[in-house]
């Protein structure tokens, strides 16, 4: 095993536990803080895609779009928030799955309709279209550079958005205990919008920034919500900690099981065997980890304190 | 003669509606009007199977389609070994051996995947079931001599004593009574002391451990039996549509079996039926209307939820006038 | 309940006699395609041509009148029989066609063929259907999965290259593209990637990519159909590839992609080979006609899929004409097919014992039309009259 090959790879899995990280952040804060099961999030990536995609067409610039695409992603989730997601608050987990899953295919079949079924494609500036090379052999697209940076930039501004702000202390305090942050003269609905909001726009900058690499497709969201549920699942609902440190597994283990698990399987069985098995397993490996994980800690790596 | 509650009379209706329409479609040469009606017989075979778990045991299992598929390879692959050679133990074309596997590995799966499982609850619960349901599906896609992805195709239905099941009626009548013995297994076990102590684990499981209960053995037996029933309408499935998939126990076939649970009414034993029916019968009909008819659908589903808050049956057995009240006390 | 429920059933009942009620004069053509989902994009295409087809017809077929319906398979085997059972138990078609997926066409298949009727795939080309399940009834317009790489191979041998990395999604229809591949490719294989495919079907390319890079082979050979064959050329350009791993592909680079990538200007797919038993340049006066009339219509260059469904109504049209006014002489019909005396937008081709096309291959490559539009050109003739290598295993003579 080369140790090039190994390090790209590393970079590669790391740039994809990223993404999930920004989709699972928003699914963690909106399902920790309030209590809501959002099946739909991965609607609000896809969205979040198709809006910043004609944009690029729009402003012939792709930050620039991604720019603009984010507060309105933010508003169409504040919106969602209002009319739908509000009263089912005080439902029970599964009226959630129910109700959001009735989401996603409204908002695909619209998303259907109103920009076809074929998808859009993303061209970037040509200083991003570009590779370099970090040192000597490791050549690496520069966008790839440019979505790792994004990501690690928002991860930080999370944590001191929740750890240092007084939004983050109302939203850890909402979290808890309700009633308290209430009776304090906060407007908790308001606080629950915003919240809801954050999630959106966390969700729809994913998309924004996937779309460059294979496109804003219909169906995307249904692609990556499972894994996301999955990364905050294995870190605990709730914790933002927890939702980066298992996306960052997750996103290693995924590609490292799918460049290596087949050289790995043949020093023990025959090539063809390999070749067959390995791509099974390293599509289960995701799963495999999170049963591994839950059978060990029920809730989690890093389970949310006693409320 | 104890005279019968809403709930009662809405059992019976649906039930003698199952018994009567489809035989007369078939009679009236509208064959697919009869194929329809399977489905959505063992699909509600699967419903109630699951509501054993999710209504009354509040276990909602997201990985009940590998059931499914489990019960549905057990028919397709002895067929498939008898019909094109190899692997001669297993080969068979016999029904009842069919079943047996059927029933046998999905209470062994669920056995074995139950003893983890259960270790959790609600959210972490519906995660771990479908973790295990998609090994399952990642692990049928592997088995290219069963056809990997594309699936396979049952050239020859499960031979049983007294049904012929190439006879759509007979078929379908093996079907039905199935489900009645599903509903009655599920209300019996739900109404004996085992069931008080799965509902009681359910809404106060500390109490009813404190009672001197281990609620852990209770819960996998019940999640062994729901398994269980639930491999054996695969194999209804698997004969019924003499193609099988993986595709068959993806997430969102586990998904779609839960929303039938959830949609009819959990913790009634007619709910997941009405939930199949409702299913079935709107998709038909909204998707003759329009290619587009998951957005009707999508909507339909968001409106349950919000003006139905017991799902269907709820709906149709709740006493009007304290609804109203309710709403306007909100 | 009961009553919403036996509404329901009646007003489908109703609907299901009103249907019953045949007029006299019409074949009845059921049309099984994607609608819904991304793949629709595909579907869409298929059902343009149909409907161009049914309008170049004038809506007739020998004396009767032609009616299509479609049903929607959703990308899904068990959805695509449902709608094949209804198109053939509720709505009594004639004809049963379309099937763009190997499963969708498997799962239906006896649904079709046990009801006595034709069945005709516009695409899906699996190995089984060409060999040990062939049937009398069954007809293909299109190829089986073995050939194009089969083609792909053979250029890749002429072009010398000596050493090869192959990318292909992990599901049937990819191994049997690799299979063929192997079946004629006499170089080395470097290595081999089957990615996760299906609903969420892998579509970040980097380390395979990476891998390919590393393994020091001279070109890539890939198979990714439909919008992850989009991801995976855009990814090939970002990564730098071009120039340094030559790219071939079948059924990846087609016109439904190539609008799309012209739009983001992506200029990495410029250039690139690709084989096929077809490309809008043919010169004869059906495929003229049809890529003509279905640009004027709908914008863009028909993909293959279009050809080959447009090939698969003037298929079934010699069969009604030749069918002496009665659509239950199936023998004179099935010779009628079995002759393939009909118009083909590829030009004339024959029918092996199995029903499947013995046809030419070509090696085509993607060029800038008059009018600046991204469109594939034939290069040259890779293959004559390539028969499928199952064609021996059906017993059908």
């Amino acid at each position: 095993m080369d140790t090039t090959l190994l390090f790209i790879q590393m970079l590669n899995g790391f740039q994809l536990g990223l993404l999930l990280f920004l989709v699972a952040s928003g699914l963690t804060l909106v399902f920790g803080i309030l209590d809501f099961v959002n099946l739909a999030h991965g609607s609000l990536y896809m969205i979040g895609a198709f809006i910043c995609a004609s944009l690029t067409y729009i402003f012939g610039n792709f930050l620039v779009a991604m720019v603009v695409a984010l507060p309105i992603t933010a508003l169409f989730g504040y919106l969602i928030e209002r009319t739908v997601v509000r009263s089912l608050y005080e439902r029970d987990h599964l009226d959630h799955v129910l109700g959001t899953f009735g989401l996603i295919l409204i908002v695909d079949t619209s998303a259907h309709l109103f920009w076809g079924p074929a998808g859009l494609a993303v061209p970037l500036p040509v200083w991003l279209d570009g590779q370099v090379e970090i040192f000597t052999g490791v050549v690496v697209p520069i966008y790839r550079l440019l979505i790792i940076s994004i990501g690690m930039l928002v991860a930080a501004g999370l944590f001191w958005l929740v750890n240092y702000t007084r939004l983050g202390m109302l939203i850890r305090a909402g979290a808890s205990n309700r009633t308290m942050v209430s009776a304090l003269g906060i407007d908790i609905q308001l606080l629950f919008g915003l919240v809801f909001a954050l999630g959106a726009a966390l969700a729809g900058l994913a998309g924004m920034l996937v779309s460059p690499i294979s496109e804003a497709s219909i169906g995307m969201g249904g692609e990556i919500i499972i894994t996301a549920f999955v990364v905050i699942i294995i870190g605990g609902i709730g914790s933002m900690k927890g939702a980066f440190i298992a996306a960052i597994i997750v996103g290693l283990i995924d590609t490292l099981g799918r460049s290596f698990l087949d050289d790995i399987f043949k020093l023990v069985m025959s090539t063809e065997a390999a070749e067959n098995s390995a791509p099974a397993v390293s599509a289960m490996l995701v799963y495999i980890l999170m049963a591994l994980v839950l059978a060990f800690k029920p809730e989690g790596l890093f389970p949310p304190k006693v409320r | 003669m104890k005279a019968l509650s809403k709930r009662g009379w809405i059992t019976l209706l649906v039930m003698v509606a199952l018994a009567i329409l489809p035989p007369f479609f078939l009679w009236n040469g509208q064959a697919f009007y009869m194929d329809l009606a399977t489905r959505l017989v063992i699909l509600a075979i699967a419903g109630v199977s699951l509501n054993l778990l999710l209504g009354y045991g509040g276990m909602p299992s997201f990985g009940h389609a590998a059931f499914l598929g489990i019960g549905a390879y057990a028919v397709g692959i002895p067929a498939y070994h008898n019909t094109y050679g190899g692997f001669e133990i297993a080969a068979s074309y016999s029904g009842v051996y069919h079943i047996f596997l059927a029933v046998g590995l999905s209470a062994l799966f669920a056995l074995l995947t139950g003893i983890i499982c259960l270790r959790t609850k609600g959210v972490y619960f519906i995660m771990i079931t479908m973790a295990f349901a998609q090994m399952i599906f990642y692990l049928f896609v592997s088995f290219e001599i069963y056809g990997g992805d594309d699936g396979l195709t049952i050239d020859t239905r499960s031979e049983l004593p007294l049904f012929n099941l190439d006879e759509p009626l007979q078929m379908y009548m093996l079907c039905y009574g199935s489900l009645v013995a599903a509903m009655l297994i599920v209300r019996m076990v739900t109404r004996s002391q085992f069931g008080m102590v799965l509902q009681g684990a359910k809404d106060n499981n500390e109490r009813v451990v404190t009672l001197g209960y281990s609620t852990f053995a209770y819960r996998l037996t019940a999640y062994v039996i729901s398994g269980a029933m639930c491999g054996y309408a695969g194999a209804l499935l698997g004969n019924f549509t003499t193609f099988i998939s993986p595709e068959m126990m993806e997430w969102t076939r586990s998904g779609e079996l839960m929303f039938m649970v959830i949609l009819g009414g959990a913790g009634a034993t007619i709910g997941p039926v009405m939930g199949a029916a409702i299913f079935i019968l709107v998709e038909e009909v909204f998707s003759s209307f329009t290619t587009y008819w998951h957005l009707p659908f999508g909507i339909m589903l968001l409106g349950i939820v919000l003006f139905m808050r017991t799902g269907l049956l709820g709906f149709l057995t709740a006493d009007r006038s304290k609804t109203k009240l309710k709403k306007e006390e909100r | 309940m009961k009553k919403s429920l036996s509404t329901v059933l009646a007003a489908a009942m109703i609907a299901g006699l009103s249907s019953a009620a045949v007029q006299a004069k019409e074949v009845k053509i059921g049309y099984v395609t994607t609608l819904t989902t991304g793949a629709a994009v595909i579907g869409k295409g298929m059902q343009n041509a149909v409907n161009l087809a049914v309008d170049h017809m004038g809506g007739k077929m020998g004396d009767f009148d032609v009616k299509v319906i479609y049903g929607d398979d959703g990308f899904k085997p068990e959805t695509g029989k449902q709608a094949t059972d209804k198109l053939v138990k509720q709505d009594k078609v004639d004809f049963v066609a379309g099937y763009i997926w190997s499963h969708v066409l498997m799962a239906s298949r006896n649904s079709v063929l046990k009801a006595g009727k034709f069945m005709i795939s516009s695409n899906a080309g699996p190995s089984a259907v060409a060999g040990k399940l062939c049937h009398e009834n069954f007809f293909s317009t299109s190829w089986q999965n073995d050939q194009n790489p089969m083609a792909m191979g053979e250029v890749l041998n002429q072009k010398g290259v000596k050493s090869l990395y192959v990318m292909a999604p992990n599901y049937a229809a990819g191994k049997n593209m690799v299979t063929g591949l192997e079946r004629t490719f006499k170089g080395e294989i470097k290595g081999k990637d089957f990615t996760k495919w299906g609903k969420d079907a892998q579509l970040d390319f980097s380390a395979e990519l990476a891998k390919a890079k590393a393994s020091g082979a001279e070109a890539i050979f890939v198979f990714y159909p439909g919008k992850a064959g989009g991801a995976f050329m855009k990814q090939y350009q970002q990564a730098g590839l071009k120039g340094v791993l030559d790219l071939y592909t079948v059924f990846t680079v087609d016109s439904i992609l190539l609008p799309k990538l012209q739009k983001a200007n992506f200029e990495g797919v410029m250039g690139s080979f690709q084989t096929m038993m077809w490309s809008p340049d043919m010169d004869n006066a059906q495929n003229k006609r049809f890529v003509k009339d279905y640009k004027a219509k709908h914008g863009n260059y028909p993909p293959h899929y279009a050809a080959q469904a447009y090939d698969t109504m003037f298929l079934i049209k010699s069969a009604v004409e030749a069918s002496g006014g009665d659509l239950n002489n199936m023998d004179a019909m099935r010779a009628a097919m079995k002759s393939a005396n009909f118009p083909s937008v590829r030009g004339k081709f024959t029918y092996g014992n199995n029903h499947m096309p013995i046809q030419n291959f070509y090696l085509r490559q993607v060029v800038k039309d008059e009018a600046g539009d991204w469109t594939t050109k034939i290069v040259s003739t890779v293959f004559e009259g390539h028969q499928d290598p199952y064609a021996s295993e059906c017993p059908l003579k």
